[in-house]
This record gives structure tokens, sequence and C-alpha cells, in this order.
């Protein structure tokens, strides 16, 4: 019963969609202030409608409803409660109501948020986020059911897939979905200023917020997933260039682009017809994702299940809507002009130069993503383009990217003066460089050319991010939300950047067989075997080793890897067991057993880790606080008032 | 034209490549495999036939072998059965089994009642010799050349034409 009404919420969801599109687009364009105002309902409802879908999912999951196909094939009785709820969006069907629902969130977010924006305005844009919600839940309900039943139902499931069963992945898809559904927001205010064929700086100021909170939750998605491959994976890999993660890097690189465009067509009024392309791309390259994914065109170890008819229905979608907006486009594009110039070395242009690169960062992270295809269509064979390619290639516009964020950070709007900036400049590159050369030489005896260089750089834009609001401070000026979000974020970016080329330039790794009693050495580090013993767990059985660890032959920490045998996958994982500090992270991981006791094993000291996941949520936070910035909600009370006249609207 | 056409057409050609490469995606997943053309994992599991005795990849080297993932809960293993006795009664490759996730004595039961194709079975409870070879299910066939490398994979049943067309050409060195 409880799937049926599922099933029929979602049917009525779809109903409701259409009707959102249909008021929203059809709405303002015969000036029916009717029209508009029936839109509001339709958001409301399909947001309730979708809700209420998604939880009888999650209710058929709890209560292990096995006549569900879904249920039989992702949940078994012996899986803990919370692994059953994430179990909603850890497969195809489920991933894709849940891809709707939070689209249903955005929208009704933005009907209620936006409320003091002109009316018509507001239609267009829930109008366009209702064609999105059309084509996603057609394709769900069409190819992809969730509530599909198995006649006559199954005794048990056959359980999530054990590498699945973590805390980090119940909530990295979430936080990712939140994240590319939010850059259809962007996309469909794009979509509305070229229906109305007006774009102005009050448009960019509008978009802005929304961007950078799509932005700030993709953020966080792809550091969990990183972090989930990191600890769960166990093998000390965090980022594989694997096209699944290839095409969650592209939006938020495009995406970061995004949100520079926006503020100098926020600021300035520049860039116009940039920033919209860039806000189609963004949001296209999140669809792309999903296509990527779902359709089977290109192999990955996170793939769902590959069916060529699910692609089929994707792409279409795909060449309507992104072909739709660039149809637009062409037609709207050469209407916006920018009357302002600006001097070359302004923030402008250092800005443009962080799009430039980003965007070839996205291209290049889309050439080796795509190469297998092309040189497949081209009868040239199989190939694989694998980390050799992107570790080299990815790195060549992200260096100059890093180098550039200092400098833009002192340039100023419009002028090209640098003026007292060359000083600062100068001042916080010599104390990176003398810092940077230090740790690196000194402390880590690193002697390669890119290990310093990417420690310089991270130093460098954590030192000149600093600047502003210090000098601001100590002049006893206010330091505006905004201005603090941004230093936070790019303190972030420098953290990052020092993070990992220290820990890439530095770790050390070993694969070794070990019998109980014996020891490795890894730089200052001694692993001592002690030996294993056997633990149970909910839905597996496992063999846990102990492992001693010195620090310079005093006792530091003791790790306990885990080699897990899962009954019903009948699955066997390695859970690997890290000692955690901040100046480096301590790995064990168990292989198989030689026999006679002996383990395989790999061991590694990977310095700074803690780093990486510290950059990435100052990043995030950056983007949180940015958005809390008054002068979003203070622009849009100013905004309102002429816009209002056009056309008077009840709320 | 304009520059504002750049991203439509950049768009439209990149449509183009998903739609041909997903029309070529089914026919891709069938026949690709990483193995294809690299040495055949080695392996040594317990015979299903004879007990305390094992099937090891070493004793087929020099000759040519159809390794066949199979178990008597897959219902398509039933269909290529006729045909896998007609290889093997052949003798152009020796056929080995690997009885896959299944129940021994079911699998016993399975070749009294339908006939023993196979020069030996392999029992692989776990799974773990099918990882090696990158098995998805059942059932799977392996084409071993004499020198152990993987020169072509069967995902689905064995059927009479495609060992006419596909693998006897290449047993017999005609097709490149």
């Amino acid at each position: 019963m409880i799937p049926e009404i599922g099933q029929f919420a979602m049917i009525l969801a779809l109903l409701l969609a259409v009707a959102q599109s249909f008021f929203g687009i059809a709405g303002p364009w015969r000036g029916n202030a009717r029209w508009i105002q029936a839109v509001y309902p339709a958001v409301a409802g399909q947001f309730v409608m979708l809700g209420l879908a998604f939880g009888c999912l999650v209710w058929s999951l709890v209560h292990n409803d096995f006549t569900v196909k879904l249920v039989a094939g992702h949940s078994n009785t012996a899986l803990p409660v919370y692994f059953r709820v994430a179990a909603a969006w850890g497969n195809h069907e489920g991933s894709l109501l849940f891809w709707v629902f939070v689209l249903s969130v955005w929208t009704l977010t933005v009907a209620a948020f936006a409320n003091s924006l002109p009316r018509p305005f507001v239609a267009r844009v829930l109008g366009v986020l209702g064609i999105i919600s059309v084509g996603f839940l057609l394709f769900s309900l069409a190819t992809s059911n969730p509530f599909e039943r198995l006649p006559p139902g199954m005794p048990d499931g056959v359980d999530l897939n054990p590498v699945l069963q973590d805390f980090g992945l119940t909530i990295h898809p979430p936080m990712l979905y939140v994240g590319y559904v939010g850059f259809s927001v962007a996309f469909a205010f794009a979509c509305a200023a070229m229906i109305e064929g007006k774009l102005d700086q009050t448009w960019a100021r509008w978009t802005r917020p929304w961007t950078t909170v799509a932005w700030m939750f993709l953020t966080v998605g792809i550091a969990l997933g990183a972090w989930w491959a990191y600890y769960e994976l166990g093998w000390g890999g965090y980022w594989a260039w694997d096209p699944v993660e290839n095409s969650i890097l592209m939006p938020w690189l495009l995406g970061t682009a995004l949100i520079h465009s926006l503020s100098v067509t926020d600021k300035r009024g520049l860039f116009k017809s940039w920033t919209l392309l860039l806000a189609i791309m963004t949001f296209s390259f999140c669809l792309l994702a999903t296509f990527m994914v779902r359709s089977g065109v290109l192999v990955s170890v996170h793939s769902f299940a590959a069916d060529p008819t699910r692609g089929i229905f994707i792409l279409t979608f795909l060449a309507l809507t992104i072909g739709g907006a660039l149809t637009l486009y062409l037609w709207r594009a050469p209407l916006l002009r920018s009357e302002a110039g600006f001097d070359v070395v302004s923030r402008e242009s250092f800005i443009l130069f962080n799009n430039i690169l980003l965007v070839i960062s996205t291209a290049v992270v889309f050439g080796g993503t795509m190469a297998p295809i092309f040189v497949d269509l081209a009868g040239l064979g199989t190939m694989s383009v694998g980390p050799p390619y992107f570790n080299v290639m990815f790195l060549l516009p992200i260096f100059p990217l890093l180098a550039l964020v200092s400098a833009g950070t002192f340039a100023r709007w419009k002028r090209g003066n640098l003026g007292e900036s060359r000083k600062r400049i100068l001042s916080t590159l010599t104390l990176a460089t003398v810092l940077g050369l230090a740790v690196m030489l000194g402390f880590y005896g690193d002697r390669s050319l890119l290990g310093p260089l990417g420690v310089i750089l991270g130093l460098w834009i954590i030192a000149s991010a600093l600047v502003d609001p210090i000098d601001r401070w100590r002049r006893g000026l206010s330091v505006s939300p905004a201005v603090l979000g941004m230093t936070l974020a790019h303190i972030g970016l420098g953290i990052l950047t020092t993070g990992i080329t220290v820990m890439e330039s530095d770790k050390l790794q070993r694969d070794v067989a070990l019998a109980p009693g014996e020891q490795v050495q890894l730089g200052d580090y001694t692993f001592k075997f002690q030996g294993t013993e056997d633990v149970d767990g909910p839905n597996y059985e496992a063999v846990r080793a102990k492992i001693e660890v010195l620090y310079k032959g005093r006792p530091d920490s003791i790790l306990l890897p885990e080699r897990r045998n899962y009954w019903v996958q009948q699955q066997s994982l390695a859970e690997a067991a890290l000692g955690v500090s901040w100046s480096r992270d301590l790995l064990a991981t168990m292989g198989e057993s030689v026999g006679g006791g002996v383990w395989s094993m790999r061991l590694q000291v990977r310095p700074l880790m803690r780093l990486l996941w510290l950059g990435s949520a100052l990043m995030a936070l950056g983007g949180l606080l940015a958005t809390l910035d008054k002068r979003y909600r203070r622009v849009r009370a100013v905004a309102t008032e002429p816009a209002q006249t056009t056309l008077t609207v009840q709320p | 034209m304009n520059r504002f056409w750049i991203p439509l057409g950049i768009f439209a050609a990149l449509v183009v490549v998903f739609g041909v490469s997903l029309k070529r995606a089914p026919e891709k997943m069938l026949v690709a495999s990483a193995l294809i053309g690299k040495p055949a994992p080695e392996y040594v599991m317990p015979d299903l036939l004879q007990p305390n005795a094992t099937v090891d990849s070493a004793t087929y080297k020099g000759k040519w072998v159809l390794l066949n993932v199979w178990g008597t809960w897959c219902v398509e293993c039933r269909a290529e059965h006729a045909e896998l006795l007609a290889i093997q009664r052949g003798g152009l490759v020796s056929v080995v089994g690997l009885n896959y996730k299944d129940d021994d004595d079911a699998a016993r039961q399975w070749l009294q009642e339908l006939g023993n194709p196979y020069a030996a079975v392999g029992v692989d409870k776990e799974g773990r010799v099918a990882i090696d070879f990158g098995v998805y299910g059942a059932p799977e066939s392996f084409l071993i050349n004499p020198q152990g490398v993987v020169v072509h994979k069967v995902v689905g049943v064995v059927t009479p034409e495609l060992w006419q067309t596909k693998l006897l050409p290449l047993v017999e060195g005609k097709s490149s």
C-alpha cells in the first residue's frame, strides 16, 4: 500500500510540475497575473508530493518491504536502520527520486525567499525549474520507477553494498545532490533573464547568494566523498580521477568561475554574456554528470547499473534543456552590452584570468574524461586515461591560477595602478617564500621543484588573504561578512594547496607481508605487528590486527585495521585503521592472509593530511558567510519597488 | 555567424558524440574486458567431481581453453549446455568449468542429468577466482589460447552461431 501511495504522489508531482512550468512561462508572457499567482501553489504542492513519495520510499526501506524491488535489492534484515535510510539514495532509482525532491526543496526556497523580487521574473525562474522537474520526473517514472514491485517478494534482501555502509557515504551523496541541483537555480535565473531580455547588475546580485550556497554544498559533498574514499576504501587514495569524480569536479570548477564572474557583473556590470554562459554551462555539467553516471557511456566504479534506454532518455532531455538555453543565449546575448571598460591590471582582469584558467582546467578534465569515448568512436581501439595525464595536465592551469589569486586580492576594481599594493604583493610573497622553503627544505627535506613551489603558493594565498581584513581591523573599519567570507574561502584554498602539496610530495608508503612480532620502519615511525584476533559485527565477521606504532622509538599509537567478511553479499572488505594528528595521518590496511599468521599490509605516513579537510571546510564556511551578507537582502528591497509597478499581484 | 554560435555548436557536436557512443554502449559492454590480450589469471580450485583433487590453470598451458562460468542457479546456463557438449566433442578446446557460487551437490546432479561437457570443473564458492577474471554473473566464458592469453570473452550464452563465427575462427587462426 505505502509504495503505491508513493508512486501516486510522484505522478501528482509530475502533473503539478507541468502546471508550474506552464504558468511560470506563460503567465508573464501573457501578462496574466492570475496565472503567475498559480505558480506558487504548484510549487508548494510539488514539494509536498515529492516529500511524501520520498518518505514512502524511506518507509519501505526501514520496514524492509521486500516485495519492492528496490528494497529487496538494497536492504536486508541485518542492515542497521540508518543504512536502510541511506539506501534510499544509494542506488539509481532512489537517488533519482531524491534528486527531484532536492530540486523541489530548492524551488520552494526560491519561491519563499525571492518574494521581494519582481513577480514575473520569479514566475519565470520557477517555470524553468518546473521544466527541469518535469524532465526528471518523467525519466524516473518511465525508466526507473523506485516503487516497482517484485511479486511474489523475497524472504530477505540482498543488502546494501558493504562499501556503501558507512557514515561518510550516508551524507556524501545528499550534499552533492543539494549542491549540483542547486546550480539549477542559477541556471533558471539566467534563463529567466534571457527570456525577459533584460540583464542588469541587480540580476547578478540576486543570483549570487543562490550560486554561492550551491557551490558550498558541492564543496562539502566533494570533500566528504574524498574523505570517504580515503578512510573507507582504505588504501590512502582520496581522488582517483575516475570519470564520475571528474564529472562532479567540472561543475565545481565552473561554479567557482561563476561565483567570481558574478561578482564582476554585480559590482561593475561587466562580463554579462559571459556570466550567463557560465551559469548555463555550470548546470549543463551537472546534468552531464547525471548522464555519465547512469548511461553506461563511461565505465566507472561509481556507475549505477548501466542501461542505454535511460541514457537515451537523459540525452534527449539534455539536448532539449541545454540546447534550448543555448539557443536563447544565441538570441539574447548579442543584445547585452557592457559600457564600462577596465585596465589590464585591475581586479576585473584578474577575475577574467581566473575564469579563463578555471575553464581551461575544466576542459582538461573534460578532455581526459571523454578521451576514451572519442578514441573508441574514431575506431582507434579502447584506451583509458588515468592519473598520469590528469596529475600533470591539471596542474598546468592550476599553478598560474593559484599564483594569480594573491595579486588579484590586492588589485582594485577598474583602476590599473597597483600602486602601494606592489609593496604588499612583494612582502607577502617574500614571507611565503622564506616560510615555504624553510618548511619544505628544512623540515621535510624536500628537494623537488613542485613541492616547495606549491607550498609557497599556498602560503602566499593565506598571507595575502589576511592583509586586507587585518588592515581594516587595525584602522577600526568593519569587515563585512562578504569580505570575511571571501577571505576565509581564500585562506581555505591556501591551506588546501599547502596540505595537498606537502602530503603528496612527502608521504611514505610500504606494502609488506608481516608475521606477528615483525616490524617495519617508515621515516621516523616504526610499525610493529602484534598479531590478530577475530571479531564479530552486526552483519559481518572480521579479523582484526593490532599494530603498535613508535615515533623515534617512543610509543605513539595503536592501529587496529580489520579485514571484514560480509555474510549476505559475500564480500570481503578492508577496514583501514587511522591514527590522526595535525602533523600526520598514520594508516594501516590489511590485505590478504598469506598463511601462517602472516598478513600482507599497506602502511602509510601522510603528513598534514588533515589540512585537506580543514581547507575544504574553510572554503565552504567562507561561502556560507558570504551568503549571509546584508547587501543581498538590502538590494532586494530597493530593487522591488520600480519593478512591481508594472504588474500588481497580491502576494 | 557570430561568436555566440560557438557554445551551441560545441554542444550539438557533443550530443552527437554521446548519441553514437550510447548506441554502441551495449555491444561495448558485452565484448570489452580489460583482460583481452592479457595473460589469464592463474587459479587453483577444488575439483567438483574428484574429492581432494584440484583444477589448476597450469595443467592447461599449451592447450586452447574455454573457461566457462556457470551455476545451477543460472537459467541461461542451461541454454548453452548443449553447445558446450558439442564443443567438447569437437576436441579443439578443453572446456573448463568454473562452478560459481553454487551448491556442490546440486552442481553434480546437474552434470549427471544434462551430461558433462567439462574436462574439469573447479569449485569457486566465494567467487575469488571469478573476481580475478572480472566476472559479473553467469554465464560468462573466456577463450584462452595455448600461451595462456585471454583472446575473447563471451558474456551470456555461447550459441552455435557464436562458436562458428567468432570463437572457432580464433582457435583455427583464421581470424586476425
